[in-house]
C-alpha cells in the first residue's frame, strides 16, 4: 500500500479494497518499524485512528475528496490545535497549539489523515535538519548523510514510505533543497499562494507553505487543497486557483526552457551537472527548445537573503519572550534577565547566529548600508528572473550544487552551508515558484532537476514535472530497506 | 569588516539574548564572516532602485474597522508560563 499514488490509494478505498484504518495502520507501523530515521517529532496515532474511522464513514457516504483517508504528515511549524507545535526548538517544546494553520485546517477539512509532526531544522533554519533540537533526522538512501532541510523531516519520510504526502515550507529552499536530497517531489509556491497564517514565521516576506509528495501528480492534488487567498494572511494574493490536475496532459512541443549560465559554473559538481544535462535532454526529446539565460545578479543572492532573512528573523523571533508561551527560564531575576535566560537557553547556535545578524543590520547606522541595500539588490535580482522569463517559459538548472553532504560535514562552517543553497535562495528573495523533481543519482544519491516558473504558474511547473515522470521512473526508485 | 567580542556582546544586548562566555569568540568569527561576505553588495551601483519589500508590490490590505475575532483569552493564557486572575505575570519592573 506505501508504494501506490494518491489517486490508486482513493480508488482502492473506495472501492472497499482497504479502508483509511488499515492504510492509516499500515503507515504507523511504518513510523514505527523506521524509528531511527528520526522524521517525526510527534506521531500522533490516537487522532489519526479517530480521523480515519471518520474517513471511513465519509468514504462510505460518497462525501469524499480524492485527499480524505489519505495519510499526511505536516512539518512540524504548522500550529496544530491539541498538539504540540514545536518548530524544531527547545523553545517551543512545550508549546501546544491553540488553533490550527489554514492549510492543515484546509486538509483535515479535505479528509486527510495526520499522522503526526514532522521533524525539521530550528525555526526552518538550517540545510541539514541538524539544528533541530530533536536531533538529526537521517537520508534513507544513505543513512550518513543529511536528508537536506529546513523541511528534511518530510522529505526522508516520503522517501522511506512512511507517509503518502506530506507539507514543507521554504524560505531559502527548504522545500527543493531536501526533496532534491531525498529523490522526491516539492513544490515551492509563488510568494502569497499558500496562506502563512499559523505557519510558524522565520523570514515573512519569504516563507512559503508548498506541498511534498512522491510524484508531481500527488503534489498537484495536495497543492489543489494547500492553495487560495486567505483574508488572515495580509500576504496571501487574491488570484483563482486553477485545476491543477486538469493541466497535467498538456504536451510540451515547443516548451522554451532557459538555461542560466551561472547555474552551471564552478562549484557545480560534474557528476550533478551530468544528470541535468541528461534531465534536459530528455525534456528536447518531447519536443521542447533549450535557450541560453543570463542572471548576472545571481552571485548576490546570498549576502542578499543573509541580510534579509536573519533581520525578518530578528524581528519575528522577538516574540519568544517567555511571558505568553513557549519556554520560560527558572527564578528569573528581574524582566530582563527573564528576557536574556529564556531566549538564551531556549533558542539553538544557528538561531542565535541569525538574530544577532539580523539585529546588527537593523541597529542604528547600519540599517541603509546593509537592509536597504539588500532590498534593491533583491529587485534587481527579481529583475534578472523577469528578464529571462519574457523569453523563455520556465528556467531549469540544479537544486543543489552535490548530492546530500555527510552529517556533521558542514555543521562547524556556517558559511560553507550557506553556500550550498546558490540555486534556490534567488527564487524565494523573487517570489517566483520552482519544483524539484528527482531526475537521476550521482554517488548513490539522488539529485533533484530544479524547474522555475513566472508568478502563478504552478500548473504549468507540475505538468511539466508530471511530463518527464511519464518517460522516467527516478520518481519511483525506493531506498534500499524501504520497499 | 570585522566585529570584536565587545560588539557581540552590544549586539545580544540589544536583542536581548543571553549567549555563553564560551561562544563569544565563535560568533565573532562567524558574524564576521557574514559581514566579509555581504561587502559583495557594495560593489553593485543601486542608484535608484526601488527597495522590494514583496514580490508583488502587494501593499497590506485594508478591512472594515469591525471585531471578527471570538474572545481566546483562557485558551491563550492556559499555555502560558504564568498567570494570575487573567494577566500574565513577569518579574516586578517598578518597586
Amino acid at each position: 500500500m506505501h508504494n501506490k499514488s494518491i489517486k490508486e490509494l482513493a480508488k482502492g478505498l473506495r472501492s472497499g479494497e482497504f479502508s483509511s484504518l488499515e492504510l492509516t495502520q499500515s503507515f504507523l507501523a511504518r513510523i514505527k518499524q523506521h524509528q531511527s530515521l528520526n522524521c517525526f517529532i510527534s506521531v500522533t496515532e490516537d487522532l489519526a485512528l479517530q480521523a480515519a474511522k471518520r474517513a471511513d464513514a465519509r468514504i462510505a457516504k460518497g462525501d469524499a475528496t480524492l485527499l480524505t483517508g489519505i495519510p499526511i504528515a505536516q512539518k512540524d511549524i504548522f500550529c496544530t490545535q491539541g498538539v504540540k507545535t514545536s518548530c524544531g526548538s527547545k523553545m517551543l517544546d512545550n508549546f501546544i497549539a491553540p488553533y490550527n494553520a489554514t492549510v492543515v485546517e484546509k486538509l483535515n477539512a479535505a479528509g486527510a489523515v495526520m499522522l503526526g509532526k514532522l521533524n525539521m531544522d530550528e525555526f526552518a533554519m538550517g540545510s541539514s535538519n541538524e539544528t533541530s533540537y530533536y536531533g538529526v533526522v537521517r537520508n534513507p538512501w544513505q543513512t550518513d548523510s543529511v536528508p537536506g532541510g529546513s523541511s528534511g523531516g518530510s522529505a526522508a519520510a516520503l522517501a522511506a514510505r512512511l507517509s503518502v504526502c506530506a507539507t514543507g515550507t521554504d524560505t531559502g529552499g527548504s522545500i527543493r533543497q531536501p526533496a532534491a536530497f531525498c529523490g522526491i517531489t516539492g513544490l515551492k509556491p509563488t510568494y502569497g499562494r499558500v496562506s502563512r497564517y499559523g505557519m510558524i514565521a522565520y523570514a515573512s516576506s519569504l516563507d512559503q507553505g508548498g506541498p511534498m509528495a512522491r510524484s508531481a501528480e500527488d503534489t498537484a492534488i495536495l497543492m489543489q487543497t494547500m492553495a487560495g487567498f486567505d483574508e488572515k494572511d495580509s500576504t496571501s494574493v487574491d488570484m483563482p486557483v486553477p485545476d491543477y490536475q486538469a493541466g497535467l496532459g498538456d504536451d510540451l512541443k515547443g516548451l522554451k526552457i532557459g538555461l542560466p549560465k551561472e547555474f552551471f559554473g564552478d562549484g557545480l559538481s560534474s557528476r550533478v551537472g551530468a544528470v541535468i544535462e541528461q534531465a534536459v535532454q530528455e525534456y528536447q526529446k518531447m519536443g521542447a527548445v533549450v535557450k541560453e539565460v543570463s542572471m548576472p545578479n545571481l552571485k548576490l543572492a546570498i549576502p542578499t537573503y543573509y541580510v534579509i532573512a536573519p533581520a525578518e528573523c530578528s524581528s519575528n523571533l522577538s516574540r519568544f519572550d517567555g511571558v505568553r508561551f513557549g519556554y520560560r527560564c527558572a527564578n528569573p531575576q528581574d524582566l530582563t534577565d527573564l528576557y536574556t535566560r529564556s531566549r538564551g537557553e531556549a533558542f539553538g547556535k544557528e538561531v542565535k547566529r541569525r538574530i544577532l545578524m539580523g539585529t546588527y543590520a537593523l541597529s542604528a547606522g547600519y540599517y541603509d548600508a546593509y537592509y536597504i541595500k539588500a532590498q534593491q539588490i533583491r529587485r534587481l535580482i527579481s529583475d534578472d528572473f523577469k528578464k529571462a522569463l519574457a523569453d523563455v517559459d520556465v528556467i531549469m538548472g540544479p537544486v543543489t550544487p552535490s548530492t546530500a553532504f555527510g552529517i556533521g560535514e558542514k555543521i562547524g562552517n556556517p558559511i560553507e552551508m550557506y553556500l550550498s543553497d546558490i540555486y534556490t535562495i534567488a527564487i524565494n528573495l523573487a517570489g517566483l515558484p520552482a519544483m524539484s523533481i528527482p531526475a537521476g543519482f550521482a554517488e548513490g544519491k539522488p539529485v533533484g532537476l530544479q524547474v522555475i516558473g513566472n508568478y502563478f504558474a504552478e500548473e504549468g511547473l507540475l505538468n511539466i514535472g508530471h511530463q518527464y515522470q511519464q518517460v522516467t521512473d527516478w520518481h519511483q526508485q525506493i531506498p534500499k530497506g524501504f520497499e | 569588516m570585522t566585529l570584536t567580542a565587545d560588539d557581540v556582546k552590544q549586539i545580544a544586548h540589544l536583542a536581548r539574548l543571553g549567549i555563553d562566555q564560551q561562544d563569544i569568540a565563535s560568533y565573532t568569527q562567524d558574524l564576521s564572516g557574514m559581514l566579509e561576505l555581504m561587502t559583495q553588495m557594495g560593489g553593485t551601483n543601486t542608484d535608484g532602485v526601488m527597495p522590494m519589500a514583496h514580490p508583488m508590490d502587494q501593499s497590506q490590505r485594508l478591512r472594515v474597522d469591525e471585531v471578527t475575532e471570538s474572545d481566546n483569552r483562557n485558551n491563550f493564557q492556559a499555555i502560558a508560563p504564568q498567570v494570575e486572575d487573567g494577566l500574565y505575570l513577569v518579574p516586578k519592573v517598578i518597586e
